[in-house]
């Protein structure tokens, strides 16, 4: 029997030590600039929440929620119109976008022939509308729907402006949820003599639950803090009714924050303040359901 | 061109056929007539399949036996798996994807204007290359297929009967609720076969079903083969020779031709009975693949 010996080809230079040469200290500032980057943007984000909490402290009280908004008496003035406002129209949205938007992106990811022009037309439409300024839809809004249409200044307008403004982003988390469902779900749906919506309906639609939910929800919690084309479709300042339906007037929180900021007298700084705490609760309740829908349902293929 | 030789290779005897076949140089040898089989479910003729403008394979002529199994190998890229998927209609879901020539099955054009292509699939069940079981309990993912053919009573029976039949149900019957992605692979591809079944289909195609498996798993899906093939017709397209030579009766070899363009294109070279392809092929093409001179 024969054995073979190896032999490596590289030389045997002698060197016997394993120290590296210059590079750690380079290999820490690159790893110090990059803490440092996220540490502004922290920082930021805390000292921010820190004043504004700070500020706002003294008006955090029951009353905030109690009263109505005032401009006589800022020490007692609180928000409820705007808080009830902005559920109504929060969920008003969510109830329009949310069917709209996952039909349409059920249409453009199972249907839609990506190989002919106008469907590619409307995918690159559709993610420019992302990214049109919030206050073009105002103008959109006012002139179109609250005018046009005659709805007026309600609930339904304000709802029916920021669909607009959140659908195109619903879409998108809709196709990028129903894409990742692999498409050997579908075909061993198919194969097993299932038509197509059966197969969308009961495989890829509840696959895609998680990432529709949560993309729609952090669309929505954009939207929620819209101040520019609800101000433009005539959210009132300072109502002292609650919206009592869809076709109500209505204010939101931004717009009362905005407007509490605007008035000259110091006490109200600290209400406004209040409000915006109150705003980051409602913005932080709907992330952590976006976020807990999307470790629930997760799957793993 | 290709006609009139064939109807000349048809006039000689075998030998001369193979020596022909042999002598002559060329993208475009036409092999041997394929051999007839005794109660054909499929008859594919002169069938080609387009993607686009590209011929990924072309006119093959091929018979299916009814309750045997047939294998179809070759080399990757020559066109078996692409085959296979016409008997099912599957190519229909290829964006671009057309089949022309002829497929029947029980006489009936697969084809044919009228005939629905889901209930092809029905009829004809696919167990796909990688398991691919669906994100629900073991239970739901075999009773899927008879629920969406509108099956509402007597759900369990079907689930246990085609559990048992993918020999899967002493496995499995303590935890039919659980989640199927907590099978082991092997357990999948049986669970995927069982889900096949419960639909009672007469044929069952089978795309490489054992690439992704240990040979533990793979002999297991081997054993279930003889046994489904007793009420099955199947079809099985597979890498592995030898997997090729255990389980079929008849074999169906594949390869790929490149044309004057430089095109590849897949055509069937040779089709016969499994024993006689591995033992004494008439191509010298399928002889080298068998043998391991290439592919």
């Amino acid at each position: 029997m024969t054995t073979t010996i190896y032999r490596s080809s590289a030389p045997d230079t002698g060197v016997t030590t394993l120290r590296g040469s210059r590079r750690p200290r380079r290999e820490l500032v690159f790893r110090l600039a990059l803490q440092s980057a996220l540490g502004i943007a922290v920082s930021f984000l805390g000292v921010l929440l820190a004043y504004v909490v700070w500020t706002g402290l003294p008006r955090l009280d029951a009353d905030l929620l109690r009263n109505m908004p005032s401009t006589l008496r800022p020490e007692t003035a609180g928000a409820q119109s705007a808080i009830t406002g902005t559920l109504w129209v929060i969920s008003l949205t969510a109830l329009i976008t949310v069917p709209i938007g996952v039909m349409s992106a059920i249409y453009l990811e199972e249907y839609a022939d990506p190989t002919k022009w106008w469907n590619r037309v409307i995918d690159i439409n559709i993610q420019n509308l992302a990214a049109v300024p919030s206050i073009v839809y105002g103008i959109l809004g006012l002139g179109v729907i609250a005018r046009g249409l005659g709805l007026g200044l309600t609930v339904l307008s304000a709802a029916i402006t920021l669909s607009l403004l959140v659908l195109p982003v619903v879409i998108i988390a809709g196709r990028e949820a129903i894409r990742a469902v692999p498409s050997s779900i579908r075909f061993g749906s198919l194969a097993l003599g299932a038509t197509q919506w059966q197969t969308i309906w009961k495989q890829v639609l509840p696959a895609a639950v998680p990432g529709t939910a949560t993309g729609s929800i952090l669309a929505l919690s954009r939207a929620i803090g819209e101040a520019a084309p609800l101000l433009l479709l005539g959210a009132l300042a300072y109502i002292s009714f609650n919206p009592d339906g869809v076709l109500s007037q209505f204010t939101v929180l931004p717009v009362q924050i905005y407007d509490f900021i605007k008035q000259s007298r110091e006490e109200f700084v600290p209400l406004a303040s209040a409000a915006i705490v109150v705003l980051l609760v409602i913005l932080l309740a709907m992330n952590s359901v976006a976020i807990y829908l999307r470790n629930k349902f997760q799957r793993r293929w | 061109m290709t006609q009139h030789l064939e109807s000349r290779f048809a006039a000689l005897s075998q030998s001369e056929a193979r020596e022909a076949a042999l002598t002559i140089a060329g993208p475009d040898p036409a092999g041997p007539q394929p051999l007839s089989v005794p109660s054909p479910v499929f008859e594919m003729s002169d069938v080609s399949v387009f993607y686009g403008d590209y011929q990924a394979v072309r006119n093959v002529d091929l018979p299916v036996a009814r309750r045997e199994i047939t294998a179809l190998i070759g080399p990757s890229g020559c066109g078996k798996s692409t085959i296979l998927r016409c008997f099912n209609r599957m190519n229909d879901l290829v964006p671009g994807a057309r089949v022309t020539g002829k497929i029947t099955f029980h006489d009936e054009d697969l084809y044919a204007d009228y005939v629905d292509p889901i209930e092809v699939r029905r009829r004809i069940g696919m167990v796909f290359q990688k398991p691919n079981p669906f994100p629900k309990s073991i239970y739901d993912n075999v009773a899927y297929g008879p629920r969406v053919n509108g099956v509402k009573k007597g759900l369990d029976e079907i689930v246990e009967q085609a559990l048992r039949g993918a020999a899967l149900w002493d496995e499995t019957k303590d935890k039919l609720t659980d989640s199927a992605l907590a099978l082991s692979g092997g357990q999948q591809q049986r669970l995927c076969i069982a889900r096949t079944i419960a639909v009672q289909p007469e044929v069952i195609l089978m795309d490489e079903p054992c690439s992704a498996l240990d040979p533990i798993a793979t002999s297991k899906i081997e054993d279930l083969m003889h046994d489904l093939a007793e009420d099955f017709t199947i079809i099985i397209v597979t890498h592995n020779m030898q997997q090729a030579a255990r389980v079929s009766e008849r074999t169906a070899f594949f390869t790929a031709d490149v044309d004057e363009a430089g095109v590849r294109h897949g055509r069937l070279v040779e089709f016969d009975r499994t024993a006689t392809i591995f033992s004494g092929p008439s191509d010298r093409r399928t002889e080298d693949y068998i043998t391991g001179r290439f592919g």
